[in-house]
């Protein structure tokens, strides 16, 4: 019985912090979308300096991994392709697996550790210093100052990122098309574009998209969350880190089981 | 500014209208009650200190007066509104008129100090930059950080720390300025400026002012009128002189610097704890065993 009860209150707590994080969502969301049409400007400056942070900044590391992560999944499918003389499609499963699946996921994730964690220190320790407070007191909504240049950022670099490491994993992949499956570079590129239809890339982006919403959702909660003294904000690994991740997948694995199901 | 011309200059504006009204008010965090019915008005123009000991619930005040914790029940009206029961736009408008110096300053880090005297300025008007900068200049000279706009808060002392956040609460020309401990972590030298700093701008702006604190030197300076409070009560209100002169025992203990009962029962144990109780024919003992 006790068991029973304690799934419950999981449950409870897990749907009433999905809620918390679609409020704060749904709030940047206004100051995005609506608030400029009621004159209240979107703040373009924080939003593009967040946008270096989040995006820009977070090339190098993301261009290195997902060329890796291109070929070593080049080096898994041809094992097993080889064995049906099936080379040549090399291409094609490193394509369709960046694209759908693994370029935004991996994205995600890097951007979880970048990102994620980082807007929860700096909420976190504006909580702490009462810098939040003082917001709220010169009438400044924090959502508006804080977390929606965040959300403007993220849904718009998540999508970007998201291409550019499907490309550079292709080129990973494209690699070992060269040196070990008889490709030319202009050849597996080719094969590479047949083998992708536009709706491999869309559903990538709109989870990406979705992946943008729900790291800034969890990183600013927590860090509107945090609780009093400095020791709060230190705490590693953050609880947003272990939030984005699980919410991350999750979000993955439903939007997949609806592309799947609609036929995608 | 000599300090008599000062004290002399006290109440002269006050107006018997208050600026902040508060009836009856109770705050709690979750089953636990703050403040048990706090009621007592502060006229415009007027420097209302509250006193109260550490948890007494002095800071819980505060934060109900601007807006950040919510009252259970009762009423707080700031400028002619009843802020328990209004709409987050309609705080949002009172809150433009009032200006809070926070204990930490609570400056941005991320920005300079120019920036975040400026900040409220670009938020709630439609000001042209060079209109702001002259502005924001104005505000750090009025509390003697002229030069200091392009410094990072990090650079500045606590005392400039704290001038610098009260030039920004200063921005938008506030009708009531709030201070939560302005003089906490401060040498006595740099408090004494800052108390200098709320007589001048008092004397100059005619302004009302709250100011939370528990060093009774700075509050017997700035004050007008005191508010004693104690374990979420008001024990005592009054003018500076009254509260001088109450024989109200626990504004005597506050006043007098006396140790709670239990506090000095416990410095009597801890005392014969450490007295020394080797025996006699012991070398050095005093054979109190």
């Amino acid at each position: 019985m006790e068991l029973v009860s304690q799934i419950g209150g999981g449950v409870t707590n897990g749907l009433a912090y999905v809620g918390s994080l679609a409020t704060l969502a749904g709030r940047a969301a206004w100051y995005t979308f609506v608030a400029p049409f009621r004159g209240r400007p979107l703040r373009l400056t924080r939003a593009f300096s967040q946008a270096m942070d989040c995006g820009v900044r977070a090339l190098p590391i993301l261009s290195l991994i997902t060329f890796f992560f291109g070929l070593i999944l080049a080096l898994q499918s041809a094992y097993e392709l080889r064995k049906f003389g099936a080379i040549d499609l090399v291409a094609t499963a490193v394509a369709v697996s960046m694209t759908r699946e693994l370029g935004p996921l991996i994205t995600a994730i890097i951007v979880i550790g970048r990102s994620g964690s980082a807007f929860a220190a700096e909420i976190g320790t504006m909580k702490v210093t009462e810098e939040i407070d003082a917001l709220e007191t010169m009438a400044i909504s924090p959502v508006s100052f804080l977390v929606a240049p965040k959300f403007v950022a993220m849904i718009v670099m998540l999508p970007c990122l998201t291409i550019w490491a499907n490309t550079m994993g292709i080129l990973g992949g494209g690699v070992f098309g060269v040196l070990q499956a008889d490709f030319t570079i202009g050849r597996y590129v080719r094969a590479s574009m047949d083998a992708l239809i536009l709706r491999d890339l869309i559903t990538g982006l709109i989870k990406s998209v979705m992946f943008g919403m729900t790291i800034t959702a969890v990183g600013c909660l927590e860090g509107l969350n945090t609780g009093a003294g400095a020791e709060q904000v230190g705490k590693w690994p953050p609880p947003a880190v272990g939030w984005s991740f699980f919410l991350v997948v999750l979000g993955d694995l439903v939007f997949t089981m609806l592309f799947f199901f609609l036929g995608g | 500014m000599a300090r008599e011309e000062l004290e002399m200059d006290r109440s002269d504006d006050s107006s018997s209208e208050p600026m902040v009204s508060l009836r009856d008010l109770h705050v709690a965090y979750g089953d636990r009650e703050i403040l048990h019915g706090i009621s007592f008005d502060v006229k415009r123009g007027e420097t209302m200190v509250i006193l109260g000991g550490s948890g007494s619930g002095k800071s819980t005040l505060l934060r109900t007066l601007v807006g950040l914790e919510q009252a259970s029940s009762g009423e707080v009206w700031i400028r002619g509104k009843n802020i328990a029961d209004i709409s987050q736009d309609e705080m949002d408008e009172i809150r433009k008129h009032i200006g809070m110096s926070f204990q930490g300053s609570a400056l941005f880090g991320s920005m300079t100090v120019g920036d975040n005297v400026a900040l409220p300025l670009r938020e709630h008007t439609k000001l042209e930059d060079s209109t702001i900068e002259i502005m924001l200049r104005l505000k750090l000279e009025q509390v003697g950080l002229a030069g200091f706009e392009y410094y990072m808060p990090s650079q500045l002392s606590g005392g400039m720390m704290k001038r610098a956040a009260v030039a920004r609460a200063m921005a938008m020309d506030p009708e009531i300025l709030f201070f939560d401990e302005p003089s906490a972590g401060l040498d006595p030298i740099i408090a004494a400026g800052i108390d200098q700093l709320i007589l001048e701008l008092k004397k100059a702006f005619r302004m009302t002012i709250v100011v939370v604190t528990h060093e009774l030197a700075s509050a017997f300076l700035i004050a007008d009128r005191m508010v004693l409070i104690d374990k979420g009560n008001v024990v005592a209100i009054g003018t500076v002189d009254e509260m001088r002169k109450s024989t109200q025992p626990r504004v005597r203990q506050f006043l007098d610097r006396v140790a709670e009962p239990e506090v000095a029962r416990e410095l009597d144990y801890l005392q014969m704890l450490t007295e020394d109780r080797r025996p006699a024919d012991m070398p050095g003992g005093k054979g109190r065993a």
